[in-house]
């Protein structure tokens, strides 16, 4: 079977009416994985007696002619900052480098529950601190595109495993940007879902009123599938809500015609590439075609937002990093001999140069004397960040934004302006800190032939309108 | 400069970090910078604007009401057991760096 441009209903269909197995489709995976990955870098570890146990559970389900559960038999991969019973999760970092987790991540467990076979888990930046993937601690990853080029990060392994035919569909998770951002870097869909759509439970946090799971994959159908799959209460995260969650693939199919679709000045400004600007302006006017009415809006405080982001996540990062002091799990410094040493040696030799320097940030933002001027200021500014958009969805159903300024940068290009690469999420982070839905969909390519994305933006628990306009740029391409 | 170099050594003992000379000095530069670029927020009036610590403040938060109360949203009946069982010890135990078996083991912290 071609592994090239499979999507989840293919995999599964071809598995239910045997035209091949769940088992032979995993062991092709792999066999792509053996042969590809050295080049690219998305997997970190896998998980193939896992994997080929459910394969093979999958496959006599097939052969007794019982319906497939939704993703059954689908290969996909697994970002390692969820965790995974009895499969190494090391998050991209060396302070977690052997560290087997004792239970399963929900979302992990819902993708299991419905049949998805995993793979591996994928490579990222460590602990998803990071825009270009290059702060793993084991190896960056390489923009299946062109090599010379970053995937995007932090969620770079999982958008290069959907880009490089090294799965169907991964889950990725977004702090700042990081599913949306690499999906564009790498030409595929990228969906962050709204906070408290998905149960975090499981995923290492990073910035805990932030971090969300999310699916990347290559079709929004696909994408709308695993949401349908991942969504809905958890009683083990009590930030996940009660909210029904609604057939996302049936609702692709209503029309976008009537919709109305923002677009605001502040992202069209200064600093965006003219390539990626022609290809966004270009899908924007196809869905105006479709029937879509374009708004221009204002998002006034969008220039705050990455100052905003830089304070508020590395604040909660600083406390949640507490944790990894070499004493239950993780990386233990043998050479102290008192405990203060030995946390100290522990984090100074587990942790990459981003984590310290954001822990450092976020360190200083909450203590005596700065809380006031930055923690505080910060979480005042988020507020009006939340209000811009609760004024422009007054107006309009959605709004529509370049995913990236730019498409995917050289390796090693911003290695010494920790600030330039902070920028790369300029477009991304706002979404992150009003707590709504947003998704990136490939939309044109430079002439170069690296990948452009448009990012639509949505109300909160209002995944459906986004998919939709999403799948009409999609099928207008 | 805002930062200096007793900033940082105070806010790596803050964080348990020990830190090279090197990494102090890049430190030093990146925080200085980073923080240069968050003061435009500065920029802005916020006297009346509320803070927000996370999304449900603003969307599930019953303002109304005062203590625990508010935060409905995120409660549940109590469960006395059932709700989701201990690890098992070995399980507990299974990543520490260091054990015996029965608890975690760490370098002496009193000394006598």
């Amino acid at each position: 079977m071609d592994l090239n441009s499979l999507t989840i209903d293919a995999t599964r269909s071809a598995v239910q009416e045997l035209k091949t197995t769940a088992t032979a489709l995993a062991e092709a995976f792999y066999s792509k994985i053996e042969k590809d990955d050295p080049q690219i870098g998305a997997y970190l570890t896998l998980s193939k007696d896992r994997a080929l146990e459910q394969a093979a559970r999958m496959d006599s389900l097939a052969a007794k002619g019982e319906e497939l559960p939704p993703l059954g038999g689908v290969p996909v991969g697994i970002k390692d900052v969820m965790v995974t019973r009895g499969v190494r999760t090391t998050a991209g970092s060396k302070i977690l480098g052997n560290y087997i987790p004792p239970y399963d991540c929900t979302a992990v467990a819902r993708m299991e529950t419905a049949g998805a076979v995993m793979l591996g888990k994928l490579n990222c930046d460590e602990f998803a601190m990071g825009s270009s993937n290059e702060n793993s601690a084991w190896r960056p990853v390489h923009n299946p595109r062109d090599l010379s080029r970053v995937p995007g990060g932090s969620s770079g392994g999982s958008a290069a495993a959907v880009a490089a035919d090294m799965a169907v569909a991964t889950l990725g998770s977004d702090t700042g940007g990081s599913i949306r951002q690499p999906a564009s870097f790498c030409g595929v869909v990228g969906l962050m879902p709204t906070y408290g759509r998905v149960s975090r439970y499981g995923l290492i946090a990073f910035a805990s009123s932030l971090d969300r799971i999310g699916p990347l994959t290559r079709t929004v159908k696909d994408a709308a599938t695993v949401l349908r799959t991942i969504a809905g209460r958890d009683p083990m995260d009590s930030t996940s809500a009660e909210v029904p969650v609604p057939d996302y693939v049936a609702e692709l199919e209503k029309p976008v015609r009537g919709l109305k679709l923002g677009v605001a000045k502040e992202y069209f400004g200064e600093g965006l590439d003219s390539e990626v600007r022609k290809s966004v302006e270009a899908a924007i006017q196809k869905l105006a075609e479709s029937g879509c009415e374009i708004v221009p809006i204002s998002l006034p405080h969008t220039e705050y937002a990455i100052p905003t982001y830089y304070i508020v996540a590395t604040a909660e990062a600083s406390s949640n990093l507490a944790r990894f002091d070499g004493v239950r799990y993780g990386y233990r410094a043998r050479d102290a001999h008192t405990l203060p040493e030995m946390y100290r040696r522990s984090r100074d030799h587990g942790f990459g140069a981003e984590v310290k320097r954001r822990i450092m940030l976020g360190t200083y933002a909450l203590s005596a004397g700065y809380y006031d001027a930055y923690y505080l200021k910060a979480q005042k500014v988020r507020t009006l960040l939340v209000r811009d958009f609760e004024e422009a969805f007054k107006k309009v159903d959605a709004i529509v934004t370049p995913t990236s300024p730019t498409a995917a940068f050289k390796l090693g290009e911003k290695d010494d302006a920790p600030l330039a690469m902070y920028l790369a999420d300029i477009f991304t982070v706002t979404a992150d800190l009003a707590g709504i839905p947003g998704i990136s969909v490939p939309c044109g390519e430079t002439k170069e032939n690296l990948p452009i994305g448009l990012q639509i933006l949505g109300k909160h628990f209002d995944e459906a309108t986004i998919l939709r306009v999403a799948h009409a740029c999609e099928q207008a391409a | 400069m805002k930062v200096t170099g007793e900033d940082v050594a105070y806010v790596a003992d803050l964080a348990n970090l020990g830190l090279t000379e090197d990494e102090r000095g890049l430190l030093l530069r990146d925080l200085n910078s980073i923080l240069e670029y968050i003061d435009r927020l500065n920029q802005l009036d916020t006297t009346d604007v509320p803070p927000m610590a996370q999304v449900w403040d603003r969307y599930a938060v019953d303002q109304s009401k005062t203590g625990s109360a508010s935060f409905a949203y995120a409660s549940r009946e109590d469960v006395h057991e059932g709700l989701r069982k201990s690890l098992p010890h070995d399980l507990a135990l299974q990543n520490a760096p260091d054990s015996d078996g029965t608890f975690f083991k760490v370098p002496k912290v009193i000394e006598r």
